[in-house]
């Protein structure tokens, strides 16, 4: 059983203009401490699925239907009491903007040491060496010091550390981390994602790591989701996806990276605009920007097939691939099935 | 080994590529539209703020018609006439109830048009005089606020374009009166402006309107400037830092459109929405001027001047201050909720 | 205290001396345009005031000697001169008078604002769009758009005449309610709506969600979190509050004929007691400037961003 198992999720935002559906079924499990990356451009759904499995969804969200398990415990309709004590707990998560997201009011110490008496039967004094103790995890200087100062005046980058001694004061299971070094600079990006790293040798969590940044995907994670209007594109270890993408927008995700190799070529973004996720149409949501859409595309979403066992896409691209192969046949003549053999 | 079946109906034509229009097909894009129209539309579909705009409507018409047509005017004591004894059987007459007078000449075979509000002390008709101290009241409001965008534009723009010590000096009288407490300073003015220019007022062109009235919009327009003027100089600025941005980032004409589609209607309905939020104030502050006595001269009504004569008979005839109350009151809300309306539907930042 | 904090306490301390300083002036001077000059404009003042007018204020010096005579008497003595209207009285004791009464009434109408203010706009923010939130909106839309004037008029008609609850005159004690729940009503349903907005605003905030991400239980997100920064515009208002309640007190002591400053004011109005209206407008005005001075300074105190730098 995989730490954390998510199974045909889908979340929908209940806005005056109508339904938003955020996520519209996507599956995929989290094993123990591995590094789980989710890319996508905005209005993906990556974020809305990290927050969807700790509930903390804007009052107008909600899971629509589908299972997310922590260590076998359904979450989904779990309730309040039960989601409180996952929070923090077992499930952290940090944001992207650090300054925003401690409270201007309260002392760096007051805002950790809260998550540590919430959870823990440690007294006040044991919350405070856990606090300084965790500051210095994450190589923040004079942890003492800044036990009492508040938010403004440290830096960027020192608040996101902080975010990360408050998220792992507990233990959890599973840090997410929703896009942690956008709002960072290049510089200390990198910092924050070596201390991530060796705090992950280290302490042995699970880690979501929720980006649009395909260079930390590769830094980072041993596999990688790619979302793209609230469904699953492709999923599976990063080198599979990084060198074999089996679906279209993967493949113009990486192919929009400006690198050595094209710098005298001309930059080849996707063209198009995101979907409107208001007006989902019924085929596969990528179909109007994707240089290689079928028919089948258009009417049909494509479901996931295996590719290898490292490796799932949803696109009808393998499809066609596979009859040219001849590993697959269509109609539903009973008779004419072929049998095929191996990978796609 | 692995069987691939297909669980749907597709053959090979399913996989040839899509076309062009099939993949716009797919996407239903919302109509982009201009700014204003959008923001119309919002406003259409705020139910509050469409009913607010009908009510203002529909009570700034009657004020306009109804005297028109209707039989008595606000200021006819209807018991005197010049030669003849006062006929005080037209005084505090109760709605639809008729004088003496008037039930010889019904019976007489003549027509007498009810009263509906009855009549007050002096025998005018009372509700002939809350409509026409309605027309007053929106009246004032209205030009009150003209007078303000236009001051306040005015020296906000300069203070904008100018900068440097113009603008400092500027800045600083607009602090200065700003500070100042509005309510004390526009009762003092009043109250002596009414006396001192009052007989060179009643001697012009300008005596229909009344004293009281030009020393009231003499007021406003001293003291009520100062937030348009601010507001004006804050928009002018970000567009000139916009400006000055866009030109260093070198984006030549697309710039200057950007400028034009989306910052200058942006800045004409912030002062558009202030405006309008304006006038319920501008109302409110005339009518408790006239409430205090120091608004319209007698005998024009104000609907703030009849809830104020009103107090001397409450016990008999309480109608006579409920009904400017809530002519008021429904004017000042409807005017903050369609103001409220307004700034929902056209301001971006909310979006 | 930081030099920030300093500098800026010294700007406002300033700007609101000179405010002070321009409304003297301004009353001075305007009262003086009223033809005749103040204190002569009225023709039925006895004798021997006449004589202590000439007396003290030199009717046949030059203007600017009058206003300088006036500033040294008001700003070193509090001495408003006598009153016009009110034989053998000082104004500022009539000032004085009045305002036992009015900042007793002001201050029990400010606290009922405060309390039941954010009482209310709390419970508004956490029941959004719920029923109890949209019937505080309602009730608080209706009040904020009746001027203090109509409100009072109103309750006097139902609660004073027709159901005969509370006395119509406010010189007792008991005629005091319907006045001070007058004055108290604007002021309540703008903070209900200021607090209200401001705490959604704050329990948008990222750090809230940062808060129910660690686990903390929504009681303690609304009251621990949320409030103490939700209250922040709510300081800003007070001064802005005093204002109105000093402004709504001349309509409301009209109305329920409260012996307060406010009747005296526009008593003195009505009545052209030119000292009295001038020494009433400088006491009234400074009293407003202060508070909004106070509540100035408080804010930035309060905001932890500036304080501690």
């Amino acid at each position: 059983m995989a730490l954390l198992e998510i199974k045909d999720l889908h979340v929908s935002f209940y806005t005056d203009a109508g339904e938003v559906k955020a996520v519209n079924g996507i599956s995929f499990d989290l094993e123990r401490g591995k590094v789980l990356g989710i890319v996508g451009e905005s209005g993906s759904g990556k974020s809305v699925t990290a927050y969807s499995v700790l509930q903390i969804l804007e009052n107008n969200g909600r899971i629509v239907s589908g299972s997310i398990r922590i260590d076998g415990q359904e979450l989904v309709g779990a309730g309040e009491k039960v989601m409180k004590t996952i929070r923090g707990n077992k499930i952290s998560i940090i944001f992207q903007d650090p300054m925003t997201s401690l409270n201007p009011t309260y002392t760096i110490g007051r805002q950790i040491m809260e998550a540590i008496l919430l959870h823990t039967d440690r007294t006040k004094e044991q919350a405070y060496e856990r606090a300084v103790e965790m500051l210095r995890l994450v190589n923040i200087n004079e942890p003492e010091k800044r036990m009492k100062q508040y938010p403004f005046e440290l830096s960027g980058g020192m608040r996101q550390r902080v975010m990360i001694a408050m998220a792992l004061a507990c233990e959890p299971d599973i840090l997410i981390a929703d896009e942690p070094t956008t709002a960072l600079d290049v510089t200390i990006q990198a910092q924050i994602l070596e201390l991530m790293k060796s705090l992950q040798e280290e302490l042995g969590m699970a880690i979501i790591l929720i980006t649009h940044d395909l260079g930390v995907v590769a830094q980072m994670c041993d596999e990688v989701i790619v979302m793209y209007a609230g469904s699953i594109c492709e999923q599976g270890t990063v080198d599979e996806i990084f060198y074999n993408p089996r679906h279209e927008y993967t493949k113009g995700l990486l192919n929009s990276i400006p690198t050595t190799a094209t710098k005298d070529q001309k930059l080849k973004p996707i063209s198009g605009t995101p979907i409107d996720l208001l007006n989902l149409p019924k085929g596969c949501p990528f179909a109007p920007r994707c240089e290689n859409a079928m028919k089948v595309c258009i009417n049909h979403p494509a479901e996931p097939m295996v590719i290898n066992e490292n490796h799932v896409a949803a696109c009808w691209m393998n499809v066609k691939k596979g009859i040219e192969d001849g590993n697959i046949v269509l109609n539903s003549k009973a008779d004419d099935i072929k049998e095929g053999g191996g990978q796609l | 080994m692995s069987k691939k079946l297909l669980s749907l109906q597709l053959d090979l034509d399913d996989f040839i590529p899509a076309t062009d229009e099939e993949k716009k097909y797919m996407v239903q894009m919302r109509q982009s539209t201009t700014f204003f129209r959008d923001g119309v539309k919002r406003l259409l579909k705020n139910k509050v703020a469409t009913a607010s705009f009908i009510i203002i409507v529909l009570i700034t018409l009657l004020s306009i018609i109804l005297p028109m047509i209707w039989p008595y005017s606000y200021d006819a004591m209807l018991g005197v006439s010049p030669g003849k004894p006062v006929d005080a059987s037209y005084n505090n007459l109760r709605p639809f109830e008729y004088g003496a007078t008037e039930k010889k000449l019904i019976e007489q075979g003549e027509k007498v048009f009810p009263h509906i509000l009855g009549t007050d002390s002096s025998g005018r008709d009372y509700f002939i005089r809350v409509v026409y101290g309605t027309r007053i009241s929106l009246a004032v409001g209205f030009f009150a606020s003209i007078i303000v965008l236009v001051i306040g534009m005015t020296i906000g723009s300069i203070a904008g374009y100018a900068g440097g010590k113009v603008d400092l000096i500027i800045m600083r009288i607009v602090d200065i009166i700003y500070s100042l407490p509005d309510m004390l300073m526009v009762i003092l003015l009043a109250s002596v402006l009414r006396v001192a220019l009052g007989e060179q007022i009643d001697n012009s062109a300008l005596s229909k309107i009344g004293s009281n009235i030009i020393s009231l919009f003499i007021v406003f327009g001293v003291l009520y400037w100062v937030s348009m003027a601010r507001l004006i100089r804050g928009q002018i600025l970000s567009l000139r830092e916009q400006e000055y941005v866009l030109a260093a980032q070198s984006t030549g004409a697309k710039g200057s459109w950007i400028i034009r589609k989306h910052l200058i209607p942006n800045s004409i309905s912030v002062v558009i929405i202030s405006t309008a939020l304006q006038i319920p104030n501008a109302i409110f502050t005339e009518s408790y001027l006239s409430f205090l006595g120091l608004g319209v001269n007698a005998p024009m009504p104000s609907l703030g001047s009849l809830a104020s004569e009103a107090l001397n008979g409450l016990a008999s005839y309480p109608y006579r201050l409920v009904v400017p109350a809530v002519v008021i009151s429904l004017i000042v809300l409807s005017l903050n909720l369609f103001g409220d309306g307004l700034r929902d539907a056209f301001d971006p930042k909310l979006n | 205290m930081s030099t920030k904090l300093m500098s800026y306490i010294l700007k406002r301390l300033v700007l609101a001396l000179l405010t002070v300083w321009v409304v003297v002036t301004i009353t001075f001077f305007v009262m003086h345009a009223v033809p005749g000059g103040p204190f002569l404009a009225e023709k039925a003042i006895s004798e021997a005031v006449t004589k202590q007018l000439e007396a003290k204020y030199g009717m046949d010096k030059p203007l600017m000697t009058q206003y300088l005579t006036y500033l040294r008497d008001v700003g070193t003595r509090f001495d408003f001169g006598p009153s016009l209207k009110q034989r053998g009285r000082e104004v500022a004791d009539i000032i004085y008078d009045g305002m036992k009464t009015s900042v007793k009434l002001g201050l029990i109408a400010a606290s009922i604002a405060l309390f039941f203010g954010i009482i209310l706009g709390t419970i508004a923010a956490i029941r959004r769009n719920k029923i109890i939130d949209k019937v505080i909106m309602v009730i608080t839309t209706a009040f904020v758009s009746m001027p203090s004037f109509i409100m009072g008029s109103l309750l006097l008609v139902l609660f004073a005449l027709k159901l005969e609850l509370f006395p119509a005159n406010g010189s007792t004690t008991a005629g005091l309610v319907l006045p001070i729940i007058t004055l108290a009503l604007y002021p309540l349903a703008y903070i209900t709506r200021l607090v209200r907005s401001s705490m959604l605003d704050v329990l948008g905030q990222d750090y809230i969600r940062t808060a129910h991400a660690k686990g903390v239980s929504r009681t303690k997100i609304i009251f621990g979190h949320a409030l103490k920064n939700s209250l922040i515009p709510v300081i800003t208002y007070v001064g802005p509050m005093l204002a109105y309640i000093v402004t709504g007190s001349l309509v409301v002591e009209k109305i329920f004929a409260v012996p307060g400053i406010g009747r005296a004011f526009v008593n003195s109005i009505t009545g052209r007691d030119y000292p009295l209206i001038m020494g009433t407008t400088i006491v009234l005005s400074v009293l407003i400037v202060v508070m909004n001075l106070v509540s100035d300074i408080l804010y930035k105190v309060v905001d932890p961003r500036i304080t501690l730098e």
